[in-house]
């Protein structure tokens, strides 16, 4: 995994004895214990990724071989399990999956990059009577259970036939619902002086604009980890396709694992584990690359994994 | 800390707009008209699928909703019913128990890392980087389907029990297992928690800790009286998230028990029992009766952790 390391050079405080043999043992004591720190933070890292780990290897393993085996080195290895993933299930192959869900995580972020930045635009530079209390609106329902829309969205949707197309998970992010999104570039605009667009009006130019040609390319951090997060949640969504779909043909990736899952009686756990593995591959990747944004994202602006 | 950056944003952005002196009121009506037009898309949403449908739940909640065959006006019945229904009390029941253990020790777990991460050694951030991994992909049905694994007869989670003297026997199929192993998986991801609590740690001034130490405060005074009151803020929100976000469960639950919320209930979360409900049965009306329960909770929760925070938490001097 690449490595930002941050403050990596380790200011130790002045030496407060002289004496050299003295400075020296301490020395070695604090080598001592900051081995011990390593040591400490490494089982502890490696408890944390076990199930990762146990994943990878196990979708190598012959399938009567996962479940029982507790040590990570397999004893055989195939690419069996791979191979029946490949060939998809119920006549579906697992790239149709697998594109259906770049097609949602795609539409998804250029959804809420565009609708949350228009919305956040209007929040920051356009004064407006009943902007404070949108505001607020907005604001609370960063809170509301989102459970309690579903029903009569879903019946909604139902009415209008939009039931088994994608319309239901991406309208959405097209109508800047996701508030926490909206906040994050409000927040982000805010902090972007004022008098740069104030110059831009002065020459001529108006919201469209000054949005579309200052705004927008000033944004390009917050959209990236906007874009970054509405991939990987729409990525790992579950319930809206268990919802809305109905033909295989249209399942994105958590739906095809739920089919491999559903399977109990074969038990395949070997296919299991390599859709399991296949499914997450992206966001891992996602994650390796962009970490920082990620990471960053979380820290500081309380973002949830 | 978002929440209360959020409510004095908002005090500000409803005050009164400074009009400079060059702009004519016509230029005013322009800035309405472009206000109300880029707010257009986030207004249509809202009116469409937030506040329309709150009301639209609100009302089916008294209904008898089918999806094919529509819906009679009910009264309270559905009410009524769902505080008659044994299966409804154990879904509470259970997602109350999982709130309540689950959340302290995340955050705990979160904590003590975060502590563990803030000093200046080198790997910081690789370290950061592995721990907070699980948040990312830990609510995905893949981590679902590895979890069930690993937790099945024979598998890893049950050979090691043995080790240290378990019963022999999968977690999975065994109700009193069901919830300790939900509530691992939960812990597992603390790392969205700590990469919020380390950002808090580095916010407090070491001075305060030179202080302290010079005044021979021990470490255990010094998490006492400085780290826990200056993380309050931070701590709070934490809180307040993983509390709501843990009413939340589904995905997991649902693939671990295939939607059965089974053995003898044990993963019947809340929202997996209003899917069944709902969407498994098509009693719609009953469900929507089920998730304005869950807002009301979420809300009155949430006023109770808002009110009691004068008490516990620590916004600094003058405020």
């Amino acid at each position: 995994m690449t490595t930002i390391s941050q403050g990596a050079a380790p200011t130790a405080a002045a030496p407060r004895v002289p004496d050299g043999t003295s400075r020296r043992r301490a020395g070695r004591r604090r080598a001592g214990r900051t081995a011990a720190y390593h040591l400490a933070i490494w089982v502890l890292g490696i408890i944390m990724l076990y199930p990762g780990l146990w994943l990878l290897l196990s979708a190598f393993r012959p399938s009567n071989q996962i479940v029982g085996e507790t040590g990570l080195i397999p004893d055989d290895t195939t690419l069996d399990n791979f191979k029946t993933v490949f060939e998809g299930i119920g006549g579906v192959s697992f790239w149709t999956f697998f594109m259906n869900s770049v097609y949602l995580g795609v539409g998804s972020a250029v959804g809420i990059c565009l609708s949350c930045s228009v919305t956040a635009y209007a929040f920051s530079r356009i004064e407006f009577p009943g902007r404070g209390l949108f505001f607020t609106i907005m604001i609370g329902t960063l809170m509301l259970p989102f459970h309690v829309l579903i029903i009569p969205q879903f019946i909604m949707f139902n009415e209008i036939g939009w039931t088994d197309t994608y319309w239901p998970l991406l309208i959405g992010k097209f109508l800047a619902a996701d508030a926490f999104f909206v906040f994050l570039m409000t927040q982000f605009m805010r902090t972007v002086p004022k008098s740069l667009d104030e110059s831009a009006r002065i020459d001529g130019a108006g919201h469209l604009r000054i949005y579309w040609s200052i705004m927008l390319p000033l944004m390009r951090p917050v959209l990236a980890t906007a874009s970054i997060f509405a991939f990987i949640w729409s990525w790992n969504d579950f319930m809206g396709p268990l919802i809305y779909l109905r033909s295989p043909d249209k399942y994105p990736l958590p739906m095809m694992l739920r089919q491999y899952a559903d399977q109990t009686s074969t038990s395949d756990y070997g296919a299991q584990m390599a859709a399991a593995l296949l499914a997450l591959a992206p966001v891992i990747v996602f994650f390796v690359l962009f970490q920082r944004y990620i990471v960053e994202g979380v820290s500081t602006q309380g973002l949830r994994g | 800390m978002t929440v209360t950056h959020a409510a004095s944003r908002a005090s500000r952005a409803g005050s009164p707009a400074r009009r400079p002196l060059n702009k004519r009121p016509s230029r005013r009506g322009a800035e309405t008209r472009a206000g109300y037009a880029f707010l257009a898309p986030w207004l249509l949403g809202f009116i469409a699928l937030t506040a329309g449908p709150m009301v639209a739940s609100a009302y089916l909640s008294f209904t008898d909703y089918h999806p094919i065959r529509g819906g009679d006006w009910i009264g309270f019945d559905n009410y009524t019913r769902i505080f008659d229904d044994p299966r409804f009390a154990d879904s509470v029941k259970l997602t109350l128990e999982y709130a309540v253990i689950g959340t302290p020790i995340k955050l705990a777990a979160a904590l003590g890392v975060a502590m563990l991460l803030n000093n200046r050694r080198r790997g910081q951030g690789t370290y950061r980087s592995v721990f907070y991994a699980p948040s990312l992909i830990g609510a995905s049905v893949s981590i679902a389907i590895v979890w069930r694994a690993m937790f099945n007869d024979d598998g890893i989670v049950d050979k090691t029990g043995q080790i240290f003297g378990m019963d022999e026997g999968g977690w999975i199929g065994n109700p009193d297992r069901s919830l300790p192993m939900m509530i691992m998986l939960a812990v597992w991801q603390f790392g969205a928690p700590m990469v919020i609590f380390l950002a808090g740690l580095k916010q407090i001034p070491d001075e305060l800790y030179e202080a302290a130490q010079m005044d021979g405060a021990g470490a255990v005074r010094r998490f006492l009286r400085i780290t826990l009151p200056m993380l309050s803020p931070v701590l709070f929100f934490n809180l307040v998230l993983e509390t709501i976000h843990s009413f939340q469960i589904f995905a997991s639950a649902f693939i671990i028990s295939n939607g059965t919320g089974g053995p003898a209930n044990s993963t019947l979360f809340y929202t997996v029992y209003l899917y069944q409900r709902g969407f498994g049965q098509g009693q719609l009306g009953f469900a929507a009766a089920m998730a304005w329960l869950l807002v009301i909770a979420v809300a009155l929760i949430t006023l109770v952790f808002f009110r009691t925070s004068r008490y516990w938490v620590f916004y600094g001097e003058g405020r």
